[in-house]
């Protein structure tokens, strides 16, 4: 396996990054990096974490890192990933908080302890982190129930204090979002990109065709949090096998975007040619935003839940037979 | 008949969102308590918020199962902003899929 880092691996110009994967030898992974200056999404070091687990510490391997700005890797936890001795020295002390390193999470006991220790360690001001909590909860939550991933969740997480926005990456090599659909949803999952979309709409879940879900799931986690990051003007992505789903930014002069229930329907891009990846990655911007707008953005999340729900109850009514 | 109140920050902690703890207090706490037609007071002192699969597990079978009695006799105290909207959603969709089982 192989993957190249460069100096601009932000979600924006993610497919670059994604098209220099190569997942074709499971035995090795090489991780090529430009010399001079690195720049990468947490999101991409979780799913470097997942890749290097696949193959064992032993046999994963940096070449040519030498850029000063690689020491990022070190302090994000990717040397725990490998033998390979890491070529920085860093005070691990220097610069406590603003950052999350790679943390694998395997039970809801450790997700609980995981929320509560990542607010500190980002040193972010209270009353504007629901919303980050609300996000990582129901994703690690989502890998932990759905994803059949024995190495539980890849979690790490980054806090850029001018943009006031937190960059986090979710991960996991389970059996990938098309699979997790196939026992009710097979019609609507046809291909990765298909079954993303189709785990983006409220109120599928993988576990039910039911509509409102089950007991302990409704199928309402996926569509929540990219209406949380549309509304703020956030940038979301889904990889899952070949599939990739990317949520772009709306124009910054509509005051009060309209959410879709149809992910077709919000301004995004799309691919199902990626290099198939046997997992899933969640990546998402957040900007903090106050508390009273946490709950309107809720409070709207609801309206166009509810709407969503009732339309599609609506096209299994049965017509009257006129005759 | 003495109300059935349960204190969701001793539980769940301050931010509510681990569903097996949800989980439980509807088995042991909710569901028995409503089958004797009981009150029951989900009291979210001290939390800043939860998330809908939290509220789901705790509250959408009693809905499903109890329905009217279940709608009646849950009531909640000092909610957030976000977490009565929360609470709302879930109520929502709930009462939209007892509709479809009535049809």
């Amino acid at each position: 396996m192989k993957a190249i880092l460069s100096t601009s691996d932000y979600l924006r110009n993610s497919d670059r990054f994604i098209d220099g994967l190569d997942f074709s030898d499971p035995h090795s992974f090489t991780i090529y990096s430009n010399p001079k200056w690195l720049n990468v999404h947490p999101a991409i070091l979780t799913l470097l974490a997942a890749m290097a687990m696949k193959v064992g510490k032993e046999n994963v391997r940096f070449d040519n890192l030498t850029a000063l700005s690689g020491s990022y890797l070190d302090r994000m936890g990717l040397f725990d990933f490998t033998t390979q001795p890491s070529p920085y020295r860093i005070n691990k002390k220097e610069e406590v908080g603003r950052f999350i390193p790679i943390t694998i999470i395997r039970n809801s006991t450790e997700q609980s302890r995981f929320i509560t220790d990542m607010i500190p360690l980002l040193h972010l001001p209270a009353g504007e982190t629901d919303a980050i909590k609300y996000t990582v909860g129901e994703l690690i939550r989502n890998v932990l129930e759905h994803s059949g991933s024995k190495e539980g969740a890849i979690v790490a997480a980054q806090y850029y204090k001018k943009s006031n926005t937190i960059r986090i990456g979710i991960c996991d090599s389970g059996i990938g979002i098309k699979r997790s659909l196939q026992k009710y949803w097979s019609t609507h999952a046809q291909t990765d990109l298909d079954a993303i979309k189709w785990a983006l709409v409220p109120g599928i879940s993988g576990t039910t065709a039911r509509e409102g879900g089950t007991e302990d799931n409704a199928g309402a986690g996926l569509f929540f949090i990219k209406s949380i990051a549309y509304v703020a003007r956030n940038y979301f992505m889904m990889y899952s096998g070949s599939g990739i789903y990317k949520l772009l930014l709306h124009d910054k002069r509509i005051e009060n975007p309209r959410l879709h229930s149809n992910p077709d329907d919000d301004r995004h891009s799309e691919r199902n040619d990626a290099p198939y990846f046997q997992g899933t990655l969640v990546a998402i911007d957040l900007s903090l935003e106050s508390k009273s707008e946490f709950t309107s953005l809720l409070a709207l999340i609801r309206e166009v839940y509810g709407k969503a729900i009732r339309e599609r109850k609506k096209k299994k009514y049965r017509e009257p037979k006129f005759i | 008949m003495k109300k059935e109140r349960i204190r969701i920050l001793g539980y769940a902690g301050e931010f509510a969102e681990n569903k097996d703890i949800a989980k439980s207090l509807r088995v042991e706490r909710i569901l028995p308590a409503l089958a004797r037609n009981q009150t029951v007071t989900i009291d979210f002192f001290g939390v800043s918020g939860t998330t809908q699969s939290f509220i789901h597990a705790l509250i959408s079978e009693p809905i499903r199962r109890y329905r009217d009695v279940a709608l009646e006799n849950l009531e909640y105290s000092h909610c957030s902003g976000s977490v009565r909207e929360v609470i709302r959603t879930v109520y929502d969709y709930m009462q939209e899929s007892l509709d479809d089982t009535n049809l």
